[in-house]
């Protein structure tokens, strides 16, 4: 019989992984001691921009308890740039200059932080003690650290050989904007400047490796959230077959995309010290460290021209950005292209001109870090949208509203390129019944023709935000997974993705469970062991539920079919007449003439007798499922706050979510990654920002200076959700996990200037993150012709 | 003793210890590499974040911000003396499963350190006194109001006023 009800599948599981990890005994990798175990501490460029010209590490070997001082003449061969992680996309014109970082700096660091020894001792204590220990003769430089001045023709180089900095340089166009910018009713023009912090997941990075000498293996544990791409880039680089290592990704402690990009150096040097040792070798970074050797998202400049239709329908964009890549550019243009597509939002922009250039910088690496460039274009039309409907005189949401695709219109093609090499197409979606419900939940018309003047008569610095948003999700290139009957009864379920506190543990199980009739908590997933799975790609991009999830179906499906030959053999029946549930198979209408599905997996791998040719042993399946392109989710958030005039301060008093992430696979996981989401938003818009000096010094590296939002800083959202499913893969779901955090830049910007009524005086805010300081001098700010 | 080394010996979730230690250790490291209970996590090691809180003679204090020779003669708790026994969560364990308190799982243990420390004194506290006592912890990936909700549905069950999971 076909499954007919979702028990699971749609319903607030619980999550299997938290008994482990309520109890403390979550393995994390620094939670791993093996026999012998050596540990590492890295030395760190203090310079942005520096000639090597002497590295002196006699005094740190002397010190007892040092094993080893390795600098990037002691890695031969080993001593490379590494491998490119994400190729640009194939745009006509794209100009890409490729550098990419090397495990230990040899002649020059381009910015503070990069690595520059490795100490291998007996202890971290002493590991970090003999760092001191070590000289590094450094012939400063001229820093090219401030985004524009580095994209200025004559700004110092931060790779010798490339000309003004420039990493990339793309331009996307549909339509054509030059042609209705003339016969537009309105043209606004204006700068924004949008810059994303760090992720600063609480756990920092890590890695263990060990080396088996006899067996030719290598393990490595690391808090990666690309397991399999790791495993592949180290066989490579360590001149290993694929099979002679094996990555864990065990419990990892959040990612949010900076444990994303591969060949972070330590993720290299510490399985190559490894080998070299032929000891076992712990490296864990520290917080100081994360600011300066983990990713980061920073800074885009826009200079941004909406044209508009006197009814406020958008004629066409024009857009010109610079994007800061950091000293290096691994990770491609993933982050710059998301921006170029997010700008054309959930609207008809029948014409689109945008060009970027990336520019390489005396600080750390720009990587994907939640939202990996949406919330800067997010920042871009949902401002350009409000500054258009104030000069139109049109109800901010009333010219979303008119803007939006219509139902009827999916799937939509932009016909520019998104990160995932395809066309920009939504593949479903229906804004309107998301914004109606966004405005009702937060009372718009009331508070806007009642509430807000009242407060306001009272001297409240009330102000409420609305803002809509799409976000691309669930890109391939494909995942995979296999579900397999144990023969105790319990389920496998191992994909190769890894996991950072996404609740896959539960989701998956719940997607086999309802297939195969079993309870949810017999399922046991594994994830993140290159072992146990040998392809993927890993966690990004809102893709884990979207793309591993779908491959879990169809494989729990294949064994569901698998169950039903089995069985239908074992009993000499029809495969209609069974019924799989309560973990095992029966004769419909013969209660007591059931098998339990461990013993008939046991009977599908038979000791004697002949599996047939063409049938494969057991009750499992393995199946992958590849996406052409990406599926569409979109929603709307709104906010209403109060601005204390004295400390400038922002207490959001209401903050509301609406989402359409398609069908739902677990909702309780739906909401805290919204939850989460947003919270690194408000961080975002409001409390983090990396401050750099001119010499590229980050002046803020510890979490008593860059603000995480605590729990007084984040109010309580109440959601809803629609559900439009998505057209690409056969459960409908959308992915979810960067939603919360893409479009609470331009909401807090709306809300702070709706609040403070800055728009009166002629103050736009076009930018982000703000602060209680920057909004003092907003606010004391007047233009003249105001 | 070797010159310049301390014994510590101190009571962990009951069970007493006796090391050997270098003066500088921290008590986070202590915990977790000398006694191998790595329940208890470290993710600043500046005092910021408080992932590593553990009670200290019952009182919630960073780990990290302690070396391991102050813990002589005092009394720790830990996330894994939490559970009564090694299968019956306690209530607060059980209310962030039930109310999805936890994604990746890193500050919980610090999280429900302090939580517990905070529902004794303060058995049924309202939303506002639930966040000001959360404030210390630093979480990045719930925005905090599962957690919220998981501590209050723990005081009402603990307080025998609530539905039981």
């Amino acid at each position: 019989m076909k499954k007919t009800t979702n028990r699971y599948v749609g319903s607030p599981v619980k999550r299997n992984e938290d008994r482990a990890l309520l109890t403390g005994r979550g393995l994390f990798v620094d939670d791993i001691d093996l026999p012998d175990m050596l540990h590492a501490a890295v030395l760190r460029s203090p310079n942005a921009h520096a000639r090597i010209v002497g590295i002196d590490v006699a005094g740190a070997l002397e010190r007892d308890g040092v094993v080893a001082v390795i600098t990037a003449d002691d890695l031969g061969d080993f001593w490379q740039t590494v491998p490119l992680v994400v190729p640009p996309p194939p745009i006509d014109g794209l100009v890409f200059n490729k550098r990419t970082q090397v495990p230990l700096a040899k002649d020059k660091v381009r910015h503070v932080g990069e690595a520059v020894a490795l100490v291998v001792a007996e202890s971290r204590y002493v590991a970090e003690d003999a760092l001191n220990d070590i000289v590094v003769d450094y012939e400063p430089l001229a820093v090219a650290a401030d985004l524009e001045k580095a994209a200025a023709g004559d700004a110092p180089r931060v790779h010798d050989d490339v000309a003004g900095n420039v990493a990339a340089h793309v331009h996307q166009v549909k339509g054509d904007y030059g042609a209705v910018a003339g016969r537009a009713a309105k043209v606004i023009r204006r700068r924004f400047v949008y810059e994303h912090g760090m992720a600063q997941p609480m756990e920092t990075r890590g890695v263990v490796a060990q080396w088996d000498a006899k067996a030719g293996r290598l393990c490595v544990w690391a808090t990666t959230q690309a397991p399999t791409s790791l495993r592949n880039g180290l066989a490579d680089l360590l001149g290993l077959n694929a099979v002679q290592v094996r990555v864990i990704a065990p419990f990892v402690g959040g990612g949010f995309g900076s444990k994303l990009l591969m060949y972070y150096p330590e993720e290299l040097l510490v399985p190559w010290a490894a080998i070299k040792l032929g000891c076992s070798v712990k490296w864990i970074e520290d917080r100081g460290e994360h600011f300066l050797a983990t990713t980061q998202e920073r800074g885009q400049i826009h200079d941004a021209e909406i044209a508009l239709a006197a009814d406020g329908k958008i004629l066409g964009i024009k857009d010109v950005f610079l994007h800061d890549t950091g000293a290096y550019n691994p990770y491609g243009l993933t982050v710059p292209i998301n921006s170029q597509c997010q700008i054309l939002g959930p609207y008809v922009v029948p014409n689109y001109d945008s060009t970027f250039t990336a520019v390489f910088t005396n600080k750390p690496i720009v990587a994907p870090y939640r939202g990996a460039g949406r919330q800067h274009g997010v920042f871009v039309i949902e401002r350009l949208l409000d500054i258009a409907a104030r000069e139109l005189g049109i109800d901010r949401t009333e010219i979303r509203r008119r803007n939006f695709i219509p139902p009827d219109a999916f799937p939509f093609g932009n016909e520019i390129i998104f990160q995932d090499f395809a066309p920009l197409t939504y593949d479903s979606g229906d804004y309107a019944p998301i914004l109606d419900r966004l405005l009702e939940m937060i009372d718009y018309r009331r508070f806007v023709s009642e509430e807000q003047p009242k407060l306001r008569a009272q001297g409240k610095r009330v102000g409420i935000g609305v803002v809509c948003y799409i976000e691309g999700t669930g890109i391939g290139p494909y995942e995979g997974a296999k579900v397999q009957i144990q023969a105790n009864g319990r389920v496998c379920v191992t994909t190769g993705i890894g996991t950072q506190g996404q609740s896959h543990y539960t989701s998956f199980a719940q997607i086999a469970a309802d297939h195969l009739g079993v309870n949810v908590e017999n399922v046991d997933v594994i994830t993140g062991d290159t072992d146990q799975f040998y392809w993927g790609a890993g966690t990004f991009a809102s893709r884990g539920a979207v793309v591993a999830g779908n491959a879990v179906n169809e494989a729990a499906e294949a064994v569901h079919q698998k169950i039903l030959r089995v069985a239908a053999e074992h009993f000499g029946c029809g495969e209609d007449k069974l019924v799989v549930e309560d973990g095992q198979v029966s004769v419909a209408g013969e209660p007591g003439n059931a098998i339990g599905l461990g013993d008939l997996a046991k009977k599908a791998n038979p000791m004697r007798g002949a599996v047939q040719p063409g049938v494969e042993p057991g009750l499992e399946a393995t199946r992958y499922f590849g996406p052409a392109s990406g599926t569409t989710a979109s929603g709307a958030h709104a906010m209403i706050v109060e601005v204390d005039p004295e400390t400038m301060m922002v207490d959001i008093k209401k903050y509301v979510v609406v989402h359409d992430c398609g069908a739902v696979i677990n909702p309780l996981v739906v909401e805290g990654q919204i939850h989460g989401g947003v919270a690194q938003g408000i961080g975002n818009a409001f409390f983090e920002q990396l401050l750099f000096d001119d010499q590229g010094q980050l002046l803020n590296a510890t979490l008593v200076d860059y603000l995480i939002p605590t729990s007084l800083d984040i109010p309580h959202m109440t959601l809803d959700h629609t559900v439009t499913p998505s057209t690409t893969n056969r459960m409908g779901i959308k992915g979810v996990g960067e939603a919360g955090a893409i479009p609470v830049g331009p909401l807090f910007a709306q809300a702070v200037e709706d609040a403070l009524d800055l728009p009166s005086k002629g103050v736009d805010i076009l930018e982000i993150p703000l602060s209680p300081n920057r909004l003092w001098e907003l606010n004391q700010t007047t233009r003249p012709d105001h | 003793m070797i010159e310049g080394l301390f014994t510590v010996t101190t009571s962990v979730n009951g069970t007493p210890y006796t090391r050997v230690v270098e003066p500088r250790l921290l008590l986070s490291d202590f915990l977790r590499h000398e006694l191998g209970l790595t329940g208890t996590h470290v993710g600043c090691e500046h005092g910021v974040c408080g992932a590593c809180t553990i009670l200290f003679d019952g009182l919630p204090m960073r780990s990290c911000l302690m070396f391991a020779p102050q813990a002589h003669g005092h009394e720790i708790v830990t996330v894994e003396g939490l559970a009564a026994d090694g299968d019956r969560l306690h209530p607060l364990q059980e209310a962030f499963r039930d109310a999805h308190g936890l994604q990746c799982g890193f500050c919980t243990p610090g999280i429900l350190m302090t939580m517990k420390a905070f529902l004794d004194e303060n058995p049924s506290p309202n939303e506002a006194e639930i966040r000001q006592a959360l404030s210390g912890n630093l979480c990045r990936c719930t925005g905090y109001q599962h957690i919220v909700e998981a501590v209050t549905l723990a005081a009402t069950r603990i307080a025998g006023r609530g539905p039981k999971s």
